[in-house]
């Protein structure tokens, strides 16, 4: 069967499991975010938090994606089979390019920007939400895109822990030794890491200062 | 709080006043045997010692080589740095007493390379001290054009303009106006005009010199061209690796018999061709 005949067949069962990737994706992202950008502030002025949340954020990406998703099954609450296990692993998945941009951002700013702020008598938390934030919005966007990109291929072995989205159809490819079911997950993977990447990429080029 | 109550039944406009007269005659700023040390360690000591007072309205100019202690001196003046022994005092209190906020927003501070806020427009730069001061727009905003026209910028052209757009004069002139924001009766200047080019630096000397007698600031200016100091400050100090080794009046400066003071004297020979 050829590729293209099986998308043509399957077109609804293939959108429908894009639409359930990208909000997989979506929820994984907001969370990620709402979790490593407080952080990221919150470790400007605090070295060993700083250290220690660094270091958590960079041991959840060395641990392989599939064996992350393996591990979180058996913890109660947030593990099981199914979506939430799956969210879980992909918030901790995308921490650290967010986390990560999100500190380098703030405080890679112009000393000499940094020095007239404070000696302007701005209190520490005027100088973080009036100067250095917006100073490193490009920057943190450019982390979130980072992870999104990530995410976006990483939820595709969601599937392998019943998440749904894109991965069902690349391990049913797997299982049937089929090119067209492996590509029917793969290839609209790739066209949202593809769009995801463009349309951030856009919006971070709006948020530079040049 | 105090300061706010005063500058705003002061805030007539220092365009309409030529001199702000001084509320007291007595000095602004007093180093009293101020000794600062890296962490405390007198193995990095950075200045020692410095006793001198500052007096309204002056314009004192810290000469010295790099690494001499200017800019230490003037960071002890705004509590970026607190004393290792000694203390300074700023109107007639101690910087360590002083809340290092209410401190600041009465004196302005103009850096190298201005320092101005990328994301900000010119207007917002300037209207910073105004803002966190809580002033109402109207006045913020009939103050942003008040001291961008003293510092020589149409506001209709430059107001909403981004630093990015302005030329290396222009920012100066804007960290200028920014500093000067809330009328602070204490202005600092840490080589304010060193990352410009000749010819352009000589034509904000020149203005500051208007400005600052039209204003009567209390000015401590940072250097280290005896030239610049010859021509702006109506009084030089001039360090040496963290000590007072001169304090004199522009006039007598260059009679010094000191072989720092000599150094510096010397460098402002010309070479044949070359400009100092």
């Amino acid at each position: 069967m050829s590729a293209w005949r099986f998308f043509l067949e399957h077109r609804a069962e293939i959108l429908g499991a894009t639409a359930d990737h990208l909000t997989l994706v979506m929820i994984a992202m907001a969370g990620a975010i709402a979790i490593a950008v407080p952080m990221g502030m919150l470790i400007v002025h605090r070295p060993t938090l700083r250290n220690v949340a660094l270091a958590l954020a960079s041991i959840f990406q060395t641990i392989p994606s599939l064996a992350l998703f393996g591990f979180l099954i058996p913890i109660p609450f947030i593990g099981g089979i199914g979506r939430r296990t799956a969210i879980v692993a992909l918030v901790l998945y995308a921490l650290l390019p967010i986390l990560r941009n999100t500190y380098v951002g703030l405080t890679g700013i112009d000393p000499a920007v940094l020095e007239a702020a404070e000696a302007m008598g701005m209190t520490q938390s005027q100088i973080l939400w009036r100067v250095r934030l917006p100073l490193a919005r490009a920057v943190i966007l450019a982390g979130i895109r980072t992870a999104t990109i990530i995410t976006i291929g990483v939820a595709t072995i969601a599937a392998a822990i019943g998440a749904g989205g894109l991965g069902t159809f690349i391990f049913r490819g797997v299982a049937m030794v089929s090119d067209a079911v492996i590509l029917a997950g793969a290839i609209p993977a790739a066209l949202l890491a593809i769009a995801a990447d463009l349309v951030l990429g856009w919006i971070e080029r709006r948020l530079k200062i040049c | 709080m105090n300061y706010h109550v005063r500058s705003r039944s002061r805030r007539v406009s220092i365009l309409m006043s030529p001199k702000t007269v001084p509320e007291k005659p007595d000095p602004t700023i007093q180093f009293q045997n101020v000794t600062y040390s890296i962490n405390g360690s007198a193995h990095h000591t950075i200045v020692s010692e410095i006793q001198f007072s500052v007096r309204s309205g002056q314009t004192l100019v810290l000469l010295g080589r790099s690494g001499s202690g200017k800019t230490t001196l003037l960071k002890l003046i705004n509590r970026l740095l607190v004393p290792t022994a000694g203390k300074v005092v700023v109107r007639e209190r101690s910087t360590a007493e002083w809340d290092a906020i209410q401190l600041r927003r009465t004196i302005g501070y103009v850096i190298q390379e201005a320092g101005l806020f990328p994301h900000f427009t010119v207007a917002e730069n300037i209207a910073l001290v105004p803002s966190l001061e809580h002033w109402d727009a109207e006045r913020t905003s009939a103050r942003v054009d008040e001291l961008l026209t003293l510092v020589g910028l149409d506001p209709a052209q430059f107001g909403s303009r981004r630093p990015h757009e302005l030329s290396g004069g222009q920012r100066q002139r804007v960290g200028v106006a920014r500093a000067l924001g809330a009328d602070p009766p204490i202005l600092l200047m840490d080589e304010p005009f060193g990352a410009l080019d000749p010819v352009t630096r000589a034509e904000l000397q020149r203005e500051f010199n208007a400005l600052a007698k039209r204003l009567s600031k209390t000015i401590v200016f940072v250097t280290h061209d005896l030239r610049e100091a010859l021509l702006l400050a109506s009084r030089i100090i001039l360090l040496e690796k963290g000590r007072v080794v001169a304090d004199a009046t522009p006039q007598e400066f260059p009679s010094i018999d000191h072989p720092e003071v000599r150094a510096f004297t010397a460098s402002l020979v010309p070479l044949p061709g070359i400009q100092a």
